[in-house]
């Protein structure tokens, strides 16, 4: 599969009122035609500073930014426009609007490319019917619920057959039912019409649900990049392990006793490996979390697990999952 | 009243008329491009350019400091110029259009600030011009505002050709005094005062009504 983004060395520094502020630092990316592609951060973190990059709505301080080989830094005004019809965006906001009509929002991209008018109503009706929209296409945005607006928004993005989607917290705004749908719908568009789609988001739950792989930022820095399920499954850099970790297990019963995470993927899922501990070990171990989700279309799970006092009873334990071929954490005591 | 009054306050209301009528539309056909102008060019914007900002404003902020009055007698030698004359509705339109030009400005400037950035920013995601964005995005999003401000500027202007009256303009201004003040003849002054204000409701009030059927 083609590249279709590369960022080498990418900083971009903010200077306001002689203060310096790094949003990002030396960011290298790469990123693949056809896959889902997350960018997950805590807010402040800088990415949606890097989604901009990609389509040069903000521009490097250094390093550069390249689709399909080309330095987007170099381009003239005239160029970088006809690339950023080739790159869509959708954002948290959804920016639609308020004062044209839906099909005439979704007809935008169309006029700015210059295609003639009926081509565009054609076109337009198109795309609202994939985003399963076309009754409301007389409507205006504010007689839309939000997520028939984002709905709106994609066709939008659609209508002028971009090489890829960036989505800004697309569904940030949303409640969790209707991100499900939307994300359904995302997946689904990636899938029959092999565009690419880069997700900023701040909610990890985002990712496992659509993402291929997924770049961590965290204060600017690429933390980790990788396959969501690696990622997942054994997290190696502290903000991946915020992320990934659950974030309210029950409290342990000493305060100094030793927690671990074990994640398992589908293939061992259907095992009863607490059983088979106490079974195989005489060890027994306390239960503080225990979940199972589906990430990329594989059914995972995590426990994180207070250990026995004993060091030897706890090697034994670790020992055991390791040999089961789980991926095992240990967790840090906040 | 006598019947002369009368007449002279039909002919009145249709100078005040005439000359807010002419006054507001070549307010609006300068106006507006130095409103838009003011405000793509501020920091921040799409065509953000600092030197043409502050002189643009700069001259906005002169001519919107000068008090009317002042205004429409510094103006007389540029009335006479274009109109051939210094008195009556015709010449009355100069100053009038003169004084409006800067209100209008600023409050275009303030319409579309209204605008929310991401409109612009999706705009530009598109790979649409800085023109185009103007056009198609920014002005079709600030309409209602800009109608609701248009109502504000042409009662403004309404109440600015009263003043003319002062140098030889024409329009109920004038006659309110004339014959109510010079004269004291108060139920001119009243009947006049009156319909000023009516005029002045009927305008503010279509122009809201406007502004809120067209927005969506």
């Amino acid at each position: 599969m083609a590249e279709i983004f590369r960022l080498e060395n990418v900083t971009k520094v903010y200077k306001n009122d002689k203060i310096e502020f790094t949003a990002l630092k030396n960011i290298n990316l790469s990123i693949t035609e056809g896959e889902v592609f997350g960018i997950i951060g805590m807010s402040g973190a800088g990415k949606s500073t890097l989604v901009r990059t990609l389509n040069r709505l903000e521009e490097v301080s250094e390093g550069s930014v390249s689709f399909y080989g080309r330095n987007l830094s170099e381009l003239p005004p005239s160029e970088i426009r006809k690339v950023r019809r080739q790159i869509a965006m959708i954002f948290q906001s959804f920016n639609l609007l308020s004062q044209r009509s839906v099909i005439s929002n979704v007809m935008q991209p169309l006029k700015i490319a210059g295609i003639p008018r009926s081509d565009r109503k054609k076109k337009a009706l198109e795309m609202l019917k994939v985003v399963g929209l076309e009754d409301k296409k007389h409507q205006f945005p504010s007689r839309l619920s939000g997520g028939q607006k984002q709905r709106v928004a994609i066709a939008r993005a659609l209508a002028s057959d971009p090489k890829v989607l960036l989505c800004d917290e697309a569904t940030s705004a949303l409640d969790p039912k209707i991100t499900g749908e939307i994300l359904e719908l995302l997946k689904e568009i990636n899938e029959t019409r092999n565009l690419t789609i880069v997700i900023i988001t701040h909610e990890m739950s985002v990712v496992e649900k659509i993402c291929d792989r997924v770049a961590i930022i965290d204060e600017g820095n690429l933390a980790e990049v990788g396959e969501v399920k690696e990622i997942f499954r054994n997290p190696k850099s502290e903000s991946a392990r915020k992320l990934v970790f659950p974030s309210n297990p029950f409290d342990p019963s000493s305060s100094d006793s030793r927690l671990i995470r074990v994640a398992f993927d589908g293939l061992s899922a259907g095992r009863p490996f607490i059983a088979d501990l106490v079974e195989k070990t005489g060890k027994k171990v306390n239960i503080l979390c225990a979940n199972t989700k589906s990430v990329g279309g594989v059914g995972y799970g995590q426990m994180v697990m207070e250990l026995p006092k004993d060091k030897e009873d706890q090697e034994i334990v670790i020992d055991f999952f390791k040999s089961s071929g789980l991926s095992v954490q240990e967790v840090e005591r906040t | 009243m006598s019947e002369y009054i009368i007449e002279a306050i039909k002919t009145g209301i249709f100078e005040t008329l005439q000359m807010t009528f002419f006054a507001s539309i070549f307010a609006y056909i300068a106006g507006l491009p130095i409103g838009i102008l003011l405000y793509a060019t501020d920091k921040g914007r799409i065509l953000s350019n600092r030197p043409v900002n502050f002189v643009v404003g700069l001259i906005v902020n002169i001519t919107r400091s000068l008090p009317f009055l002042i205004l429409l007698v510094l103006l007389i030698p540029f009335t006479r110029f274009v109109t051939g004359s210094s008195i009556g509705t015709t010449a009355s339109i100069v100053p009038l259009t003169i004084g409006a030009i800067p209100i209008v400005a600023r409050m275009v400037e303030s319409s579309l600030n209204e605008v929310s950035p991401g409109i612009i920013e999706a705009a530009a995601s598109m790979g649409a011009s800085p023109l185009y964005i103007i056009i198609h995005f920014i002005l079709p999003e600030a309409t209602p505002s800009l109608l609701f401000g248009g109502a504000i500027n042409i009662a403004t202007v309404l109440g600015y050709s009263a003043m003319a009256g002062v140098i030889g303009g024409g329009g109920l201004g004038a006659i309110a005094l004339q014959y109510g003040y010079y004269r004291y003849q108060k139920e001119v002054l009243w009947t006049t005062v009156t319909l000023l204000v009516i005029m002045v409701m009927v305008i503010q009030e279509g122009g809201n009504l406007i502004s809120k059927k067209t927005r969506k």
